[in-house]
């Protein structure tokens, strides 16, 4: 069915879950870019570009559908540019400062697999435009998790160096990963019918995936102790404000600005 | 000129992918349908990676051949399923790319895709055609591209990768 077919109920718990889906990669994206021009080497700088490009695409994709869902006008731009931070629905791991590189791959390969997962499942969602979406994002993100995984074994099994500060990023970013598979209410009541997003189910296949990465890369797996949370419902850490002052101020000093 | 699917098809074989100028969008596979409804013209397209820069000049670049052949008021429908795939290159324009200088990409179907797949895709260099060559990395100078580098001919080449 499209969405257009959904009660009023459905399509405002629609409209959140798209932002979550989003905002989580606008703001990741955002993140990766800040390494444009000063990548490792001149490959690594391309690639992050490039996955940061994946990440705005896709994260226009959805924002663009939320408007549309939503029936007030708002475009994927007034949604990116024109809401505060307490708006943003995205979890607080996709905010944190992109820190070293160990840091940014450690995160970007925790997001993939559990993005990889989750577009397996979405892409067969009985929302017509949604399953759409993702299926064009399932497609895209496995090469970031293939190339983050390589990475994470690279580090890991790399230098003393490289190996620490990896381990290092692992243990730093755990008790940001739970947020990933929060049961929350819009997703039940979203996929109430038909749920095709078990977030049980993906957590542990994410552990399973996740887990072998890390032990073929010589890194301990972090013990699970206690998960962030707030994120979804627009409690963030302090770095969202940051980063959307600098991300929005174009677009908010000339609301109309044309290229 | 009459206002006919085939010679809106015709006109869109003109329109040239802005990042690779020698292949049209429709060799590309992005055009899904011609929809002619009176004076009236709608374009199906299907963009080729979520965030590829190239898919709204390529969408304007299909309104402004329109019209400059004189149909008036040509609309772009964005259509994302099924999802584009280099297979739907067409072997002309899978020719082209090698011609051009890009590896054209292999079957979709030939690469593991599991998270941890092995990569034991074999790309035949554009230039000398050796098989001797090796990847570089997997990101290039635009998304739908990969870095390469022939052990032959010693010459680094792009690869159309699959998707």
């Amino acid at each position: 069915m499209t969405f257009e077919e959904l009660e009023k109920e459905h399509r405002e718990a629609l409209f959140n879950y798209l932002l979550y889906l989003g905002d989580d990669r606008l703001i990741l994206g955002h993140r990766l870019s800040e390494w444009c021009g000063h990548g490792p080497i001149l490959e690594e700088d391309i690639a992050l570009a490039n996955i940061a490009l994946d990440c705005i695409g896709q994260a226009s994709n959805f924002l663009k559908l939320a408007g549309e869902v939503e029936g007030t006008g708002r475009s994927e731009d007034d949604l990116a540019y024109h809401r505060e931070a307490i708006d943003f629905k995205n979890i607080i791991m996709v905010e944190l400062p992109k820190g070293d590189f160990a840091f940014t791959i450690a995160r970007q390969f925790l997001f993939s697999a559990y993005s990889h997962l989750l577009f397996e499942q979405l892409q067969h969602t009985n929302i017509e435009e949604l399953s759409a979406l993702s299926s064009k994002c399932a497609k895209e993100v496995r090469y970031h998790l293939r190339h983050t995984s390589e990475w994470m074994l690279r580090l890991g099994d790399g230098t003393e160096e490289s190996h620490q500060r990896t381990q290092n990023a692992l243990n730093d970013v755990w008790m940001y990963t739970g947020e990933m598979f929060e049961e929350n209410q819009v997703e039940k009541r979203l996929f109430e019918k038909g749920k095709s997003n078990e977030s049980t189910q993906i957590w542990n296949e994410w552990k399973k995936i996740v887990a072998k990465a890390i032990s073929k890369a010589t890194l301990d797996m972090p013990e699970d102790g206690y998960m962030m949370s707030g994120g979804r419902s627009g409690r963030h850490s302090e770095h969202l404000g940051h980063l959307l002052a600098e991300m929005q101020i174009l677009p908010r000093s000339f609301p109309e600005a044309k290229w | 000129m009459i206002l006919t699917k085939e010679n809106i098809l015709n006109i869109l074989d003109e329109v040239k992918d802005p990042e690779i100028p020698v292949i049209s969008v429709l060799e590309l596979g992005i055009v899904r349908d011609v929809h002619v409804d009176g004076e009236k013209v709608m374009v199906d397209i299907t963009p080729t990676y979520s965030g590829c820069p190239a898919n709204r000049a390529i969408e304007q670049s299909i309104i402004s051949t329109l019209r400059s052949k004189g149909f008036g008021n040509p609309t772009i429908r964005i259509v994302h399923s099924p999802p584009w795939t280099t297979d739907w290159i067409t072997k002309e324009g899978k020719r082209k790319l090698k011609e051009y200088g890009i590896a054209p990409p292999g079957s979709a179907d030939s690469e593991d895709w599991s998270p941890f797949g092995n990569l034991h895709r074999v790309v035949q260099c554009p230039f000398c055609d050796s098989e001797k060559t090796r990847l570089t990395s997997e990101f290039g100078s635009t998304a739908c591209k990969a870095l390469y580098y022939c052990e032959n001919c010693q010459q680094p080449f792009e690869y159309f990768k699959c998707i």
